[in-house]
């Protein structure tokens, strides 16, 4: 009888006792906010819009490589390779599918050449699927993205246009197993 | 008031006569509850108005609740209506149609009769009244179906009742099995 | 004189047909726009801001969903049974309005002054009962039969209590008349002396018209919105109205019964009923934002084992003392 006393008596209040919580929650700041007048601050590591960096000469990055699209886990990326004529790759077409893209980021992870980056925009609504297919034109910045002073080419040991074999930096010249002096 | 007693009369037994032939017992039941709200109807016309009320919350509202709550658990299909249909073949029901049609006009020529019953004046019987007719001349019977009403609630309670030690055993069973299974090792 | 009617007959006649129309089209008005405070009071409980967009605060969201609910497709089941599926949804509708027909808002404002008021409120509610079983039975969905099982269980015990802890008040007015009964509250509120009756007809008329926390015939975690989960378009629209007039219904109840209906200082009648009405609508929806749904048989015997027992002694007790005064 005494148990059931103090059962009824703790219940009570304890419903009582959420209940004027949960009405004091009228008094707190709304945790939400009114979206498109008010924009969210999304940090600069946020997943959104993929878009291909430059670097810092304005050459692309992208050296059509394939990893990103390797990486990708919903395949939406596709990367077609050409050349141009001093040995240098690129990516003769890239195209993004983002109606599939995930915004894992794995691909941004997988470049060796910081090309392909994400961004904190994510307003990317579209009426019609197609517009959702993005083209080289329509990833390609004119910046060098988060990766500021990087360029592939001037630290990779491939001799292309103009830049021979142990000009990058840090590079050492390239022994010449040819010879016997020291 | 006449007006409505006898299109709510007219309904009720209209409705209660779907009762018996619809094949589908919801549907007889959906009838049913619409041949109660009738009488009710009825029994407001005839200035009964704390009767008509009773009739729906007891009748209407509880009862035929607990009717339907147990017709749909009865998993109905074509099966069942088609049995039913075969229920009501002319040669199940013209015995009892024939004896109750004899009743119909024994009735009848009692009421055409109007000697041994009394006519309905009009009067509104309140639920003050009804009250005390129950707790002055009828006091006994009150009493009696309230006996009748407190066995079977005992009986209901005493079906309902939990053991306050199934749990016990089943853990008490459950250890024995552990130490049978450890014998048998 | 039209058809043996006196004009002063024609002229009362039309006064209560305008009277029922307002009357009733008001209750529908004020119940949907309880969608609308109900979206707008769980957000500010919740810390959100709830519909904000469609008109001025939002208001005109409601209008909103009914054009999108009008001409969304209507669509039955070919495994329902067809008549039953159509019919359940306009049960509860008529329950409801009927309710509001005895409710007097003022002395002066009412449908229809029954001298059972009170128990044509308990048959409404228990008639409202077949909406839920016939939805969930014609459904011909699992998940329905359940919801609709437990509505059965649920309604018809929380009746009972319900019944139970009004006759404490109609022994109080001495009348089934709703009306007599706001005027027998003119010295002091039924709440006070019958506060238990009050705390069980409240939580008995939460479980009738199923509303958080006793919403276990829809629970959407268990039973995907129960006995209403293969209702679609205007028919599902009719049975999420008819729960909001339930709220506005049992608060229109709770305050003619226990708080002195139009009674009070200063303002005219009407404002004290809306506001004490309202008082009571916003506390349902506090209600549902605060607290947990019970388990089935947690509900079946709170109902059994503690409203029931304080329901009767309070009815004796009150029953001692008013014998004992008269």
């Amino acid at each position: 009888m005494k148990n059931a006393a103090q059962n009824a008596i703790s219940a009570t209040s304890g419903v009582l006792r959420t209940l004027g919580m949960t009405f004091m929650h009228s008094f707190r700041k709304r945790d939400t906010i009114m979206y498109p007048e008010e924009q969210p601050y999304l940090p600069p590591r946020y997943r959104g819009r993929i878009v291909l960096t430059r670097d810092p000469d304005g050459a692309e990055r992208c050296v059509a490589c394939n990893l990103c699209s390797v990486a990708c886990p919903v395949d939406c990326i596709s990367v077609v390779k050409t050349e141009d004529e001093t040995g240098r790759w690129y990516p003769e077409s890239f195209r993004i599918n983002f109606s599939r893209c995930i915004y894992c980021g794995f691909c941004e992870e997988a470049c060796p050449t910081y090309a392909i980056q994400l961004t904190p925009d994510f307003e990317m609504g579209e009426f019609d699927r197609q517009q959702m297919v993005y083209e080289k034109s329509d990833l390609l910045i004119s910046g060098v993205g988060k990766r500021p002073g990087y360029n592939f080419y001037r630290v990779a040991g491939m001799a292309v246009g103009g830049k021979d074999k142990g000009a990058a930096e840090n590079e050492a010249e390239p022994i010449d197993i040819k010879t016997l002096l020291p | 008031m006449e007006f409505a007693f006898f299109i709510a009369g007219f309904i009720a037994l209209a409705a209660t006569l779907r009762v018996i032939t619809c094949a589908n017992p919801v549907h007889a039941l959906l009838y049913l509850i619409v041949s109660l709200l009738a009488v009710a109807i009825d029994f407001y016309a005839l200035g009964a108005p704390f009767a008509a009320t009773l009739e729906v919350v007891v009748y209407a509202g509880a009862v035929m609740v607990l009717f339907v709550f147990v017709v749909m658990m009865l998993n109905l299909n074509a099966e069942t209506v088609a049995r039913e249909r075969h229920w009501l073949r002319p040669a199940l029901w013209t015995g009892p149609a024939i004896m109750a049609g004899v009743l119909l006009f024994a009735m009848l020529g009692a009421l055409i009769d109007g000697h041994s019953i009394g006519v309905v004046d009009g009067q509104v019987l309140s639920a003050n009244s009804v009250g005390k007719q129950l707790f002055g001349p009828y006091v006994l019977v009150v009493e009696l179906s309230a006996f009748l009403l407190l066995a079977a609630l005992v009986v209901a309670a005493h079906l309902g009742r939990e053991d306050d030690d199934v749990e016990d055993k089943d853990t008490a069973r459950r250890e024995r099995g552990v130490s049978k299974a450890g014998e048998q090792r | 004189m039209i058809f043996g009617l006196s004009e002063h007959d024609i002229i009362s006649i039309g006064l209560t047909a305008i009277r029922t129309l307002v009357i009733l089209l008001g209750s529908v008005l004020v119940a949907a726009m309880m969608i609308w405070v109900e979206r707008r009071l769980l957000g500010l409980w919740q810390d959100r801001y709830g519909p904000n967009r469609v008109g001025p605060f939002g208001l005109l969201q409601v209008v909103a969903d009914m054009i999108k609910i009008f001409f969304k497709e209507d669509w039955i089941p070919p495994f329902a049974d067809k008549a039953v599926f159509v019919v359940a949804p306009a049960i509860i509708m008529l329950t409801s309005m009927l309710a509001f027909a005895v409710i007097p808002f003022t002395p002066t404002w009412t449908v229809v002054n029954l001298n059972v008021g009170i128990l044509f409120l308990l048959a409404m509610s228990s008639l409202g009962v077949y909406s839920v079983i016939f939805a969930g039975w014609a459904s011909d969905n699992k998940y329905a039969l359940l919801g609709a099982m437990r509505t059965a269980a649920q309604m018809i015990s929380y009746e009972v209590f319900m019944g139970l802890s009004l006759l404490g008040v109609v022994l109080l007015a001495g009348s089934f008349n709703l009306g007599v009964i706001v005027e027998s509250q003119r010295g002091m509120w039924n709440v006070i002396p019958q506060f238990p009756a009050f705390v069980i007809f409240f939580l008995a008329g939460c479980a009738e018209i199923h509303r958080a926390p006793f919403d276990l015939p829809e629970a959407e975690q268990e039973l995907t919105s129960g006995y209403h989960t293969e209702y679609s378009g205007m028919k599902f629209g009719m049975f999420f109205v008819g729960e909001y007039l339930g709220i506005v219904l049992i608060s229109c109840l709770v305050t003619t019964l226990f708080f002195g209906g139009w009674l009070g200082p200063w303002l005219p009648g009407f404002v004290w009923f809306a506001l004490k009405a309202g008082f009571f609508m916003c506390f349902f929806i506090l209600l549902r934002a605060a607290t947990v749904r019970p388990r089935y048989d947690q509900l079946m015997a709170f109902g059994w084992k503690v409203l029931l027992p304080i329901a009767i002694i309070n009815v004796a007790i009150t029953g001692a003392i008013v014998v004992a005064q008269s």
